[in-house]
């Protein structure tokens, strides 16, 4: 049997501007709680919003950068609902008229590009936040309250969770790479609510639309996705059904949860919001914003390859997130070889990085040591397995390349005369080795060479050694 | 000489002129307050105290030189859904009743800007819902013309205060005819400039794309200086007008020197079966009037007319329904005693807080709102406005302004309307459609039929307010001399 995925994802991302969407609050994250209020966040009697002319700007950045159309004419909306959180008992938000339609992110599989097709992106703002105490209390914090937001909605068109990982990925670098929102999950300031359902191609079968909510990282959108979608195969394969329904990921449990079930449709009762006069966007500023905005993830991928001669996946990667790609240039500003530090950005930094679970932005390295560290490999002045470890101890204290090695004494010995002395006690005391390796056995000089390394502690210089041995054999 | 039957304008001159000082005119208001307002019931808060201290202000200024603002020294009564800092803003609703508001709304910092002296907090229908001041929480306001009419609503507070001279200028608000009939009913003039031509920041709102500022005055002038001093631009308010406009209000011309070459439409569709037949030969001899002074008077057509009391009903309940969910019980305002989980809090805080007429549009905004209810109705609504927008805009390309009356029945006696709101709905018929369409209007007195004030409707175009005043200020003066 055959079947097919069908995921659609809703991004909520917190723009980055200095004041909330419509008042002149400060837009920060944390502070003390109901600090950063005023009349106007706090939907206080008389109150009246005024929109945030670089919210707006910030979301068409967006909708340019994802290949949207940008509405020319468009109105705010009221999402009716009573929550704690939300100090009017609405939302300010768009229904029929989002400030962007359609657009794309593109994702690079296997097999080639293939475009996840957007529906909208609409401007709104932030709610409160709700703390439940011990005790059963509820304190509400309105500093979050008329944070700008815009909301991302694909069609959709993702088919695996792989593909929903990768398209979110693009989708943070970019919205880094245009400096709208620093997109950090565990912050909140972007948030993830998944749609998903299966069809049995064969049959045409297919479960309702499950929606997922509550994920905290990629890593658990991913295996709440793959959670579900197992999920719903398991029902079709029973001939049942899901049920339409809103779940959360349980982080402790690695399962989805059922949060409430969907009644027909939410009904928000939607209205145009009389404080506002309609919307209207000069396609002067459109092309005013599209000229300053910066370098995309795709036009500096293409600049990498001719640039630094790099393979197209080398420039992937490089330029898959905004700090890595401007690391990367920096360093090959301290360190005149792309390849070089190509080689080492996607080696031993990316594995660091990986195995520490940081960003390279969030590391104690910095392009200028990595340059120094490099320099110091390349010139022999120490060989290179010292660099990796002192690669490694850079990460730990973010102390100097060049100061690490003075301090620890770790300069390449390239002086045979204070080599030799090492060389022949290691031959003197391997004489079978000698002997395997005039009868062919090319392993022995590798253990040869190694025994030398050890004794110097491993501050000989390998290629050097190499000679030597091979030089004394020979004579033997 | 009586201070308190002054004109503002008068006041101001005197005080200027040092005929009077300021603390003398706020203390013969406050003296005339405490003889009549147990029978009128005009005010929710009176802030004596404030108001003698800025008195004190003005005439410091006086002394020292200074220059003065434009209502220097005149004292003034805000509705009570304008918010004041430190002063009670109640809205008229139990809702409300301990509210005090952190800041000043715009218009309030104008007046204190300009010098101007306020006095108090008016009367009005909870939450500018209603047309004769019986839905206050805080006890109906009577009309100083009889004490047995309504003063009309929702600002009737405001409109009884400058009548029985408690205050000799006040501010409405006016969504759908809330100062202009008031006006019609207490015998004033009352004015609901162009939409976004007064700021609403810190007035409570009611139908945002719908709601103003609105101003009273015993005449023309006074009611203009009053929006004078409290129109133009304000960054706080999305929907302000950034232009400014010439109200032109002080120049003193004879009555036809405002009206000749004037060209007055009069919309066929006002001949109502429901008009009281006397307010239309009332009506008759103020077109009279006009065309004694020089103007040309047409018939006109405005062919949507007659949907704009259903189209507004449709609009302003379903924005009142999402702009009252701030009251929730849960940040000011009146909460429940007893609630046992968050929709309880809701539930028992409105339940308890709001009166029947809140309730009533309420829910005809969420139906309208609904998905599969009543949202069929909102969206015709949305388009029929549009329509009545165009008919307007087409009239005013051929015509300086259009008449009707203010109201399509006179004033009614306290509790003859109670358990119709339909009919008091219908009070707003020839207002609502000049709210739909953000036009500016003026209510003016056009006489008395059996004892009661009759009030003319003079429309102008939006920003047009210097039509509307010009044909005030001539009709005005051609009543006094008896054409």
């Amino acid at each position: 049997m055959a079947y097919k995925t069908l995921i659609g994802l809703e991004i909520h991302v917190e723009l980055a501007t200095k004041t909330k969407m419509f008042c002149g609050c400060a837009n920060s994250f944390g502070g003390e709680a109901n600090t950063h209020c005023c009349p106007v966040c706090l939907g206080l009697p008389g109150s009246l919003p005024v929109i945030n002319k670089t919210a707006l700007e910030y979301a068409i950045k967006a909708g340019i950068a994802f290949n949207c159309k940008i509405n020319t004419e468009t109105k705010m909306d009221r999402k009716n609902y009573y929550y704690a959180d939300l100090p009017k008992g609405y939302q300010i938000s768009q229904d029929d008229i989002p400030l962007c339609e359609g657009g794309y992110v593109e994702i690079e599989l296997e097999d080639g590009a293939k475009k996840i097709n957007l529906q909208r992106i609409h401007i709104e703002e932030d709610t409160g936040k709700l703390t439940h105490t011990l005790d059963g209390d509820t304190l509400i914090d309105y500093n979050r309250a008329g944070v700008p937001l815009i909301e991302i909605v694909t069609k959709p068109d993702m088919n695996t969770p792989e593909e929903a990982r990768l398209f979110l990925e693009k989708l943070r670098s970019t919205l880094k790479y245009i400096e709208v929102s620093d997109c950090k999950m565990e912050e909140g300031s972007l948030r993830c609510d998944i749609n998903i359902n299966v069809i049995d191609t064969e049959t045409g079968a297919k479960t309702n639309i499950t929606e997922i909510k509550n994920l905290n990282s990629f890593k658990g959108a991913v295996k709440a996705m793959e959670f579900e979608e197992k999920r719903h195969i398991q029902l079709l394969k029973e001939g049942k059904n899901t049920v339409k329904e809103t779940r959360r990921w349980d982080e402790v449990k690695n399962e989805t949860i059922t949060m409430r079930e969907k009644g027909g449709t939410d009904d928000y009762r939607y209205a145009v919001d009389g404080d506002f006069a309609p919307i209207e966007i000069s396609q002067a500023w459109i092309e005013e914003i599209k000229d300053k905005l910066p370098e995309l993830p795709h036009d500096k991928k293409e600049r990498f390859i001719k640039e630094y001669n790099l393979s197209e996946y080398d420039a992937g990667v490089l330029t898959a997130s905004k700090e890595l790609a401007s690391f990367y240039e920096e360093t090959v500003k301290y360190i005149d070889d792309a390849k070089l530090v190509s080689n080492w950005v996607m080696g031993d930094v990316l594995r660091r990085l990986k195995d520490e679970e940081m960003e390279i932005e969030d590391s104690k390295l910095t392009p200028k040591a990595l340059g120094q560290l490099i320099s110091l490999v390349k010139s022999g002045k120490i060989n290179n397995n010292t660099g990796k470890k002192v690669l490694r101890e850079v990460f730990e204290t973010g102390k100097d390349p060049e100061v690490i090695v003075k301090e620890k004494g770790l300069i390449q010995i390239s002086d045979e005369s204070q080599i030799l002395e090492i060389v022949e006690r290691v031959l003197s005391e391997n004489q079978q080795s000698i002997i395997d390796y005039k009868n062919g056995k090319d392993r022995a000089l590798g253990f040869l060479v190694g025994q030398v390394m050890k004794a110097s502690k491993g501050k000989a210089n390998p290629q050097l050694v190499n000679k030597m041995i091979l030089d004394l054999i020979s004579k033997m | 000489m009586d201070i308190v039957n002054l004109s503002a304008l008068e006041i101001k001159k005197k005080i200027i002129n040092k005929e009077l000082s300021a603390t003398e005119v706020v203390k013969a208001y406050l003296n005339r307050i405490e003889e009549v307002e147990k029978d009128i019931n005009a005010f929710i808060s009176i802030d004596k105290e404030g108001a003698l201290k800025a008195a004190e202000r003005v005439d410091e200024k006086i002394k020292n030189g200074e220059e003065l603002g434009s209502l220097a020294g005149i004292p003034i009564g805000l509705k009570d859904n304008i918010v004041t800092k430190g002063l009670k803003t109640t809205c008229g609703s139990k809702m409300l009743e301990n509210f005090n508001p952190p800041y000043d709304g715009t218009v309030v910092e104008r007046i204190k800007d300009q010098d101007g002296i306020i006095i108090g907090k008016t009367n009005m229908d909870e939450f500018a819902m209603g047309s004769s001041n019986e839905r206050s929480y805080f006890g109906p306001t009577k009309n100083p013309v009889n004490n047995s009419l309504v003063p009309g609503g929702s600002s009737g507070g405001s409109a009884a205060a400058v009548k029985a001279n408690e205050v000799a200028l006040s501010l409405g608000t006016d969504t759908g005819g809330s100062t202009r009939q008031p006006a019609a009913y207490c015998d004033l003039v009352g004015i609901k400039p162009s939409y976004g031509l007064v700021s609403r920041y810190g007035v409570v709102s009611l139908a945002g794309s719908l709601d103003t500022v609105g101003v009273f005055g015993r005449d023309v002038s006074d009611a203009s200086l009053m929006l004078s001093a409290i129109m133009g631009y304000d960054e706080k308010d999305s929907t302000s007008y950034e232009n400014p406009i010439d109200l032109a209000f002080e120049k003193e011309l004879e009555p036809t020197d405002y009206i000749k070459g004037m060209k007055i439409g009069i919309p066929k569709e006002i001949y109502l079966d429901e008009m009281d037949k006397r307010l239309i030969e009332q009506f008759d001899k103020a077109i009279k009037v006009f065309e004694s002074l020089g103007a040309s008077v047409e018939e006109i057509s405005l062919s949507h007319l007659e949907y704009g009391l259903s189209t507004y009903h449709v609009i302003s309940t379903a924005e009142i329904s999402s702009t009252l969910a701030r009251f929730d019980g849960l940040r000011y305002g009146y909460r429940a005693k007893e609630y046992s989980n968050l929709d309880e809090l809701y539930i028992n805080s409105r339940t308890e807080a709001f009166g029947d007429e809140v309730k009533r549009r309420i829910l005809m905004g969420t139906y309208y709102l609904s998905q599969g209810l009543g949202r069929e109705y909102y969206e015709k609504a949305l388009k029929m406005r549009t329509l009545i927008i165009d008919d307007f805009n087409k009239a005013f390309k051929d015509f300086d302004v259009i008449l009707t009356p203010t109201s399509p029945i006179l004033p009614f006696k306290l509790g003859k309307l109670k358990g119709e709101p339909l009919t008091k709905d219908l009070t707003s018929i020839f207002t609502a459609p000049v709210n739909l369409a953000g036009l500016c209007a003026m209510s003016i007195p056009c006489g008395y039929v059996d004892g009661l004030p009759v009030g003319l409707q003079i429309i102008g175009g939006r920003f047009k307010e210097i039509n509307i005043i010009k044909a005030g200020l001539g009709f005005e003066g051609g009543m006094k001399n008896g054409i």
